[in-house]
């Protein structure tokens, strides 16, 4: 099938689907946040105010103070930025590196491709995080090292995918006529195998990013992730914990927060998953 | 079948050993020095240098790693940085909470997920599956330490009916399965949806089948139908996934313990990073490592087992 009629009936599919638009629509709305952060919030996120400390949900503080007396919604608003960069450059990181490496692989194939299959499903036996923290354990705390330690989890997915794209593309009447006619291998990458590469990276991309997002509380809740006082919903849950029962909004409320942002990934991964599933479909 | 089990067995080995390679690498690339890290900035260079003749780190990489691969097979994983004391015992004295938690996980997820995906198949495309599925997405939502989190304040809090840390006395059954079940309720709740998601689409793809046709043109009851044909075969598929399921049910306990303060594997591992304790932190992802690859290897023979037709390949 031709890539226009795909990406039409496509679009019609993800029209019925009820859960992907109300994805779709939440996703937007949490990058408008995210874009308008400094001037959505409230109050200054980092500004530490003691006397106010620990203040419980009000009219004032909508939802209460923490220990230094910092507003919390402000910082679950400034943190969706902090969230939301980490997430889509793990993302950005796996997806430019694990397409490389895996269209590379399949398409060369012999042994290049036989030793990067070996080391993609070795690195796919670990758990997300086991892997993520391996890398933190190595590098040490921080956003740039955050992104790394959960883009090195993810790589592995793209190059699969991206691996099997190539793998199937390389037969192609068209591609094998190109070689014949003498196209560059790079030449041929880029004009024949990306493109049709780039719908699944779509789907996949977005599986993947509301997982990375997970990955980065569950880490900074660790305590690796990012360092104060940047707000982080992680760390915000890691730091009200100790106060569970007599501040219990310090921990909840983040948690809700980085709920919401997963759920709405998810849910546009789940449409655009049962869209490319013919089993699923109507 | 037992050529199957033999060849895939054999298998095992060259993987492992490619994760306990990929391992070494890792714990050896580290940019800082573990004798600064142990013994602080300002100790004097003949400790430092006396940290590292102990502990081996001079020696050339092939001799650290014929070391570290020799150990594993004589069971000494190696001494501790952090409280200088042999690994093993702390690792075993550890496991069987992890093994509990694992389980646990394990049954909560199979116990609600399958019949979920079985109801949302049968049911399919109506009000009740969307609210089951968004239920199920729900619950992929949650980082598994903030249902644990919130199981606290509700059950352990506002009504004292759980404990809230600690893993229990391993020999008093009723202690340890009380402090089970909201740690195993924390992962598997948030869990589960990948075993609805993989039951729901086996059976879909059974229940049109031509033998599940068949046996209603014969006549036979529906429930008959459902579970005698249909669900034996659609339960194949979700054989191969339990062992991706115990992988991602590891990770997601590793938190889920620093919530509950319960000992385990995952609380040696964090421990370990944070005190720098780097021989600690590699005996407990060979750990890992080797129950991933180990349970992988038993789901692919109960695949074996259960599908005759991979056996004859």
């Amino acid at each position: 099938m031709l890539p226009n009629q795909t990406r039409r009936r496509m679009v019609r599919a993800i029209r019925r689907n009820k859960t992907t638009l109300v994805g779709i629509a939440l996703t937007l709305l949490i990058f408008l946040v995210a874009l308008l952060a400094p001037w959505l919030a409230p109050f200054d996120p980092i500004q530490q105010n003691i006397s106010n400390g620990d203040m419980p949900p009000g009219p004032v503080n909508i939802l209460g103070t923490d220990s230094y007396g910092r507003d919390v919604l402000s910082r679950i608003i400034l943190g969706t930025r902090v969230s939301l960069g980490i997430a889509l450059s793990a993302v950005g990181i796996a997806i430019v590196v694990g397409s490389t490496l895996g269209v590379v692989a399949g398409y060369k194939g012999g042994a290049i491709d036989a030793v990067t299959i070996r080391v993609i499903d070795m690195l796919m036996t670990f758990p997300t995080i086991i892997l993520g923290l391996m890398v933190l354990a190595v590098l040490g705390s921080g956003m740039v090292n955050l992104a790394l330690a959960i883009a090195v989890a993810i790589t592995p997915r793209f190059a699969r995918v991206a691996r099997g794209s190539a793998i199937a593309m390389r037969e192609r009447d068209y591609v094998q006529a190109a070689r014949a006619l003498g196209m560059s291998d790079l030449r041929i990458i880029f004009v024949h195998i990306l493109p049709n590469l780039a719908n699944e990276v779509l789907v996949v991309g977005t599986l993947w990013t509301g997982t990375a997002i997970l990955q980065e509380a569950n880490l900074s809740f660790i305590g690796l992730g990012v360092k104060p006082p940047i707000p982080s919903w992680g760390g915000m849950i890691r730091d009200g914990v100790n106060q569970l029962f007599s501040q219990p909004w310090l921990s909840i409320a983040p948690g809700v927060a980085i709920f919401i942002v997963v759920l709405a990934f998810n849910m546009i991964g789940d449409g655009l998953r049962d869209v490319m599933d013919p089993k699923t479909m109507e | 079948m037992f050529r199957y089990a033999f060849r895939r067995s054999l298998m095992a080995f060259p993987t492992m050993l490619a994760v306990l390679i990929f391992i070494f690498i890792v714990m050896r690339i580290l940019p800082g020095d573990p004798a600064y890290a142990i013994l602080g900035d300002d100790a004097p260079p003949e400790a430092l240098e006396q940290f590292r003749e102990i502990w081996g780190l001079n020696d050339p990489l092939y001799v650290q790693f014929g070391n570290y691969i020799g150990g594993l097979f004589t069971g000494d994983l190696g001494i501790s940085m952090a409280n200088a004391r042999p690994i093993l015992p702390q690792i075993l004295r550890a496991m069987p909470y992890t093994m509990d938690l694992t389980l646990a996980g394990l049954i909560v997820g199979l116990l609600l997920g399958v019949p979920l995906g079985v109801f949302t198949a049968r049911y399919r495309n109506t009000s009740i599956d969307y609210s089951a599925r968004v239920i199920s997405l729900a619950g992929l939502s949650t980082p598994s330490f903030y249902l644990g989190i919130l199981l606290i304040f509700f059950f352990s809090y506002k009504t004292k009916l759980f404990p809230v840390i600690g893993g229990g006395d391993l020999n008093d059954p009723w202690s340890r399965l009380h402090h089970l079940v909201l740690p195993a309720l924390s992962v598997g709740l948030t869990q589960m949806a990948y075993i609805t998601r993989v039951t729901r689409s086996a059976f879909l793809e059974v229940i049109n089948a031509e033998y599940v046709q068949t046996a209603r043109a014969k006549g036979l009851r529906e429930y008959l139908v459902m579970y005698k044909h249909a669900l034996r075969n659609a339960l194949i598929p979700l054989v191969s996934v339990v062992g991706i399921y115990v992988g991602i049910l590891i990770g997601s306990s590793i938190l889920v313990t620093i919530v509950f303060n319960r000992p385990g594997l995952g609380k040696l591992m964090v421990g370990a990073i944070s005190t720098h304790d780097y021989t600690m932190l590699q005996a407990v992802m060979v750990m890992y490592a080797g129950i991933i690859v180990l349970v992988n290897l038993i789901t692919d023979l109960a695949y074996g087992v259960v599908d005759p037709r991979i056996r004859y390949r």
